[in-house]
């Protein structure tokens, strides 16, 4: 299996991650054979069946572990994988935009967690090291983390010195997490299934066990992602180092994840319509980098990471505080004259610039604020549509990296409109200028 | 102030060619459905209808053209375009990661090709299309090193 000059620091993953990584595929299987079995229970040929697929699945990941082995050079993580079509990956580490521990729950029992480093870029995925033992993990997070930050001294502000102590901005109560789960709209959804079946089940008891069979995809695709949402959330901690944001939380599969400073694009406070009476918010980061869809850990499918679950708005605010330093707050609303073109979201709609920073707020039913550091602008963007152009009205647009987030200011004054895409332009290129001198 | 330029006369040509080719196939298929399907004359008027879209869309494709338009400014590349709903694309050199310049069959056979740029952000989505080739390979040099002059990271 060795091809080429052997180095001396080339590493191999821990012997057991094959097992781990074919985990998930057999408990897959596993519902599938239980399934099966109950249907057609009389067929030997469906068990051995299975049986060869199990062992096919585990022999698979035992020969992918065998080829696969990594090791950090100048600057760069390079990890070699592959039987038949070699593939020998490099991930420049000047390039990293955040970098997680992942710990689901049977590599957690067996002490493995596994690395991703998230690349920046809308072309490079995320470089994964499944599994190392915990400890080890950690010693190459920090020795990676190290060799990212020389590449990106020149983001941190000369004026501010790095914090020497790790200083604990969030913890999250469980009893708010669930009620804010409750509050969500998933949690509404699970919430009138329960009471829909337990009314069925007392008015029609016959017809309940008809409709359950049908509903029980559904329920556990509703029951999964409320797991999923209360394990990424629950007991969350965001602190404070000389690294940058270290986010760490979870219940069965944790997860920690550290942010380097400098490296967040846009952050969006949400406030739910049945949040809002509350007073509660949820806070939510954007980081660049593709993250992958199907990676194993299904939590961190998701686009955002959130820095504040659930928490009050004044919290949530002075948690934007300390990431984006003098954000303002959205206040000067568009002309009374949008109520016609946007007319739900037209109590929400309002903007706000610094020198520094932009932000828009939005949202038909949630209340959706947008800051974006204007350093960190990819492209601007102006439209108009038909209805606009008779009320004389415009949108801007703000892109950053990533998918889907960025500030929008919506139906501004034309005029106003297109002074605004100027003039962000140019702070924009003077933001760019100031935090990476030519 | 900004030197507006726009796209090659020829693609209109393109455009129109295009329409030409879309309104007689689905003349054709149109026609032939409703006539076996009813009558001669439903035929008919279903090639009719088919024929009166393309006109439109013929007045229409000549217009749409005519509001693409692009300046190179000092530091970023604005990109306007659209008829019903205008848009206008900022996008500044040092956040181009790439720039990509395709040309399929039928633009090639007309010497035209459309040029795209990248940035870390999905939803940019600066392109013209319909430059002349050689006008598009001077675009992605200027643009490619400019962008390389300029480049921040992320």
């Amino acid at each position: 299996m060795s091809t080429g000059p052997v180095a001396p620091q080339w590493r191999r993953l821990h012997p057991l991650s094959p097992l781990v990584r074919a985990g998930r595929g057999v408990t897959g299987l596993l519902v599938v054979f239980v399934i099966s079995f109950s249907s057609r229970s009389s067929d030997p040929w469906n068990v051995v069946g299975h049986v060869v697929a199990l062992v096919a699945l585990v022999f698979l990941a035992v020969v992918s572990w065998l080829v696969t082995r990594w090791r950090i050079e100048d600057g760069t993580l390079r990890i070699e994988t592959g039987l038949v079509r070699r593939s020998s990956l490099r991930y420049p580490l000047t390039q990293v935009q955040a970098i997680d521990t992942v710990r689901p729950g049977f590599a957690r029992f067996l002490g493995l967690s596994e690395l991703r480093l998230r690349m920046g870029g809308s072309t490079s995925g995320s470089a994964r090291l499944a599994y190392l033992t915990s400890a080890h993990a950690e010693q190459v997070r920090d020795e990676l983390l190290a060799l990212a930050s020389n590449g990106s001294n020149a983001q941190r502000p000369a004026d501010e010195p790095a914090p020497l102590q790790q200083r604990r901005l969030v913890s999250v109560s469980t009893p708010q997490l669930v009620a804010s789960i409750a509050l969500s709209g998933i949690g509404i959804v699970a919430i009138g299934l329960t009471v829909a079946i337990a009314v069925t089940a007392t008015l029609a008891p016959n017809a309940t066990t008809a409709g359950l069979s049908g509903s029980v995809v559904p329920l556990l695709a509703i029951g999964a992602g409320i797991w999923r949402r209360f394990n990424s959330e629950y007991r969350l901690s965001v602190t404070e180092g000389a690294d940058g944001l270290r986010l760490q939380s979870g219940l069965v599969a944790t997860s920690s994840e550290v942010i380097p400073r400098g490296r967040v694009q846009a952050v969006r406070m949400v406030e739910p319509l049945l949040w809002r009476p509350l007073g509660w918010a949820r806070l939510e980061v954007d980081v660049a980098g593709r993250q992958d869809r199907r990676s194993e850990n299904r939590s961190e499918g998701r686009q955002l990471r959130a820095v504040l679950p659930v928490g009050s708005r004044d919290r949530a605010l002075a948690l934007l505080d300390r990431i984006i330093p003098g954000a303002p707050s959205p206040t000067a609303p568009p002309p009374k004259r949008a109520r016609f073109k946007s007319p739900v979201r037209f109590r929400h709609l309002a903007f706000a610039r610094t020198e520094d920073c932009v932000v828009g707020c939005g949202g038909r039913v949630a209340r959706i604020t947008s800051w974006v550091p204007l350093a960190k602008v990819q492209s601007l963007r102006w439209s108009q549509g038909p209805v606009q152009r008779r009320l004389r009205l415009g949108n801007v647009y703000i892109d950053t990296a990533g998918r889907n987030v960025g500030a929008a200011l919506r139906e501004r004054d034309e005029t106003e409109s297109q002074h605004e895409l100027e003039q962000l332009t140019q702070l924009a290129r003077a933001a760019r200028r100031r935090v990476q001198p030519l | 102030m900004l030197d507006w330029r726009h796209p090659s006369p020829r693609l209109r040509a393109l455009r129109r060619l295009e329409v030409a080719v879309l309104t007689a196939l689905a003349g054709i298929i149109a026609g032939l459905t409703a006539g076996f399907a009813v009558r001669w004359w439903a035929g008919a008027a279903a090639v009719a209808v088919a024929l009166v879209g393309g006109a439109v869309a013929d007045l229409l494709v000549g217009r749409r053209v005519a509001a693409w338009s692009y300046a190179e400014r000092e530091d970023d590349l604005f990109v306007q375009r659209g008829l019903l709903v205008r848009r206008l694309s900022v996008v500044p050199y040092g956040r181009m990661q790439f720039v990509d310049v395709v040309a399929g069959p039928l633009e090639r056979s007309f010497g035209l090709a459309t040029i795209r740029l990248h940035t870390a952000a999905a939803a940019t989505d600066a392109r013209i299309p319909g430059l002349p080739a050689e006008e598009a390979a001077r675009l992605r040099d200027r643009l490619a090193s400019l962008g390389e002059a300029q480049s921040a990271g992320l």
